[in-house]
């Protein structure tokens, strides 16, 4: 008897606390944004990054009464899709969002992920914010693509010619991946650093994307002896090992990258070899944190144990959704709207210090604007800790 | 070539250890254990707690690898592999099984130990140099000594052990072995045991080499069929071979055709179905099974 007592007054309790819980979040409507991206396997990192900093957003603002929209306030609501890395799998979740109704969606995290669900997005009146490269994607006629992240090709250049010019870089030597993004961004990389006058010594070593043994691979291309060894859309899981794998093979030179990387990964898979490794990065470093960044950064750690610093740049996309939709409450069911307010749209930029602005950049790329205005900001790596090396703005 | 071949040993190394365990399994149960991979990366995430991030000497976190991966394994065994055995003698159930344990295991990897490579200290500090003719950092040289003694270590117990001798004679003739006295759910149990600890082992060693993270099962798996592929499913000689020859081909490969392209790995899976094409029981196994 008493035990069915407890059971009853557990049930009860339960049931009060859920439809608490209900009542909270029935207060206001939801307004749902989309992630679809790859949050398995090996490239996990990137996608899964890119769903905790809409999630840890998402979270603090319903915490803190919802966005206001026009007149109406929303608690945001972040409907995810693992697509696996797959082309098919990122149609499928570009439909599962046209179903939902959602007409803002960030990812793919890759470039045949993002090509595939161009079509998809078009058909359907949806705005995705890829992190893929391919300027198709961002040129007229494609306008439903904007671009989430600085491109290689833009960062690239930054990089390289500041190694020449201020350090003296006079050779190049490229590693890459054996998949499309990093062989299109290797593409891009030497296309670069030729434009620039620098001397390509090595350009073809290549690895597969689960090689966990670099030693192999690094030793001919050492022999080539270059200034500078870019690792090309190198994935965060395989950076420590080629960066420690190329200094253990006597490397002195730079190392460098245009991918955002991970200082606790690199901590802990190459230690002090680690030092001076370049890379791009988003507005965490202290330098140019502001407070809202610290804070996002603290929520982050709270709510999933452990930041990751590539989610310095991908706090950015549910931010200038958000703002843009604020600035014009139009576009909240009609991309249309939305692409009207891009041209002339300005908010400040809550993650850094000073006067930067959110706004959309692209024309020297793209001919349109279709990117967001993420930082450029190069760090280096020191002492389990990321410097900021320069800052650049991109258009 | 002299650095050809030290890659070549040390690569051939670490890839037999990893085939061990998965051909040890297939030869007592008659299971592809397609969560193989899966258990080196749990090895893996086991050392980088207990070394890593409590600083727990590195031999004890190593042998809480191999305990740990061992009562999974015989837990696996006991309560999910041999129930399936029993009432289903559809092959592809325990494939099937096999799947989905891997599913469950990257879940339970990313639950617990979350999305990023992880790292441990160096073990040794330093870089043998011999004159720029070979390059090989101390801590490879002592990981691929300890798997090299591993290995025989394995070998020594399956040869002289009783239960060594035991698992042998499932392995040959499971009939046979039960009509001779061997308690067969038992020692399917150890097997399995031993199987699952072996890649705890191997992930636990690699882990100060190569680092560890979520999305290494799989494509770990896979190389490890493909040394099981090449030496004969079930023949412990055979997935030693299966890994020194995939070591070296990916060495030799990876120094002498990088000017090419990535083509090293391509012409592996060519060269491997013409040998199969050939010689589809591998190296050292049988065409009768």
């Amino acid at each position: 008897m008493k035990r069915r007592t407890l059971f009853k007054a557990s049930a009860a309790f339960a049931l009060t606390l859920s439809l608490q819980a209900t009542t909270a979040w029935a207060e206001l409507p939801v307004l749902k944004i989309g992630f679809v991206g790859v949050t398995s396997g090996p490239a996990a990192a990137w996608g899964i990054s890119n769903q905790r900093s809409m999630e840890t957003r998402a979270a603090w603002i319903n915490e803190t009464g919802g966005y206001t929209i026009g007149d109406t306030t929303y608690n945001i609501e972040i409907v995810s899709f693992d697509d696996q890395k797959d082309p098919k799998r990122a149609i499928a979740g570009m439909e599962k969002m046209a179903q939902e109704g959602i007409h803002y969606v960030v990812g793919p995290n890759v470039d045949d992920g993002a090509a595939a669900v161009r079509p998809v997005a078009e058909k359907n009146g949806i705005m995705y914010f890829p992190y893929a490269f391919p300027k198709e994607l961002y040129s007229a006629p494609a306008s439903n693509a904007i671009l989430g992240m600085v491109a290689n090709y833009q960062s690239g250049p930054a990089i390289y010619k500041y190694l020449r010019d201020e350090k003296g870089v006079k050779t190049v030597g490229f590693v890459a991946a054996n998949e499309s993004d990093p062989l299109s961004q290797r593409e891009g990389g030497v296309a670069a650093a030729k434009a620039l006058g620098l001397e390509v010594v090595s350009d073809n070593a290549t690895y597969q994307v689960n090689t966990t043994d670099f030693m192999p691979l690094l030793t001919p291309v050492m022999r080539t002896r270059p200034d500078l060894l870019v690792l090309s859309g190198v994935s965060p899981a395989n950076a420590p090992q080629l960066v420690r794998s190329a200094r253990e093979l006597g490397f002195e030179g730079f190392i460098s990258t245009e991918t955002a990387q991970d200082a606790t990964v690199l901590r802990e898979g190459a230690g002090d070899l680690a030092n001076g490794f370049i890379s791009v990065g988003g507005a965490s470093t202290p330098e140019i944190a502001s407070d809202a960044m610290k804070e996002f950064v603290d929520r982050y750690t709270e709510m999933f144990g452990e930041y990751n610093d590539e989610s310095n740049t991908k706090v950015y996309a549910l931010e200038y959704i958000l703002e843009t939709l604020k600035a014009n409450p139009a576009a909240i069911d009609d991309v249309e709207e939305f692409k009207k307010t891009i041209d002339t749209f300005e908010a400040p930029n809550p993650y850094m210090k000073g006067d930067a602005k959110l706004r959309y950049v692209g024309m020297t790329s793209f001919g349109q604007k279709r990117q967001l205005a993420v930082p450029l900001v190069v760090n280096v790596y020191q002492d389990g800790e990321f410097e900021t090396l320069f800052i650049a703005e991109v258009d | 070539m002299e650095q050809i071949l030290a890659n070549g040993i040390y690569l051939g190394a670490q890839y037999a250890m990893i085939a061990l365990g998965l051909t040890l399994i297939f030869a007592l149960m008659n299971v592809l254990n397609f969560a193989h991979g899966q258990m080196y990366v749990l090895g893996g995430f086991v050392t980088y707690t207990f070394y890593g991030q409590l600083g727990w000497p590195f031999a004890f976190a190593l042998l809480m690898s191999c305990i740990t991966l061992a009562v999974l394994g015989a837990l696996i065994e006991r309560y999910l592999f041999a129930p399936v055995i029993k009432r289903s003698s559809r092959e592809e159930s325990t494939m099937l099984l096999a799947a989905g344990l891997a599913f469950l295991f990257d879940a339970m990897i990313l639950l617990l130990f979350g999305e990023k490579q992880r790292g441990v200290p160096k073990l040794v500090d330093g870089v043998f140099n011999w004159d720029f003719r070979v390059i090989m950092p101390y801590d490879r040289i002592l990981i691929g000594a300890l798997a090299i003694v591993s290995i025989v270590a394995f070998i020594l117990f399956m040869q002289y052990s009783k239960t060594g001798r035991a698992l042998r004679a499932l392995a040959q003739d499971r009939s046979a072995a039960q009509l001779m006295g061997v308690n067969v759910d038992r020692y399917s149990m150890v097997g399995f045991a031993l199987g699952a600890m072996l890649a705890g082992l191997v992930g636990g060693l690699l882990v100060t080499i190569t680092g560890v993270n979520l999305g290494m099962g799989g494509p770990t798996s896979i190389q490890a069929f493909i040394m099981v592929m090449i030496g004969g499913a079930g023949v412990i000689s055979g997935a030693i071979a299966g890994g020194i020859i995939l070591g070296f081909l990916e060495a030799t490969g990876l120094a002498l055709l990088s000017q090419y392209g990535d083509i090293t790995y391509l012409l592996i899976f060519v060269s491997l179905m013409i040998f199969l094409a050939i010689r589809p029981q591998g190296l050292m196994g049988k065409p009768w099974g």
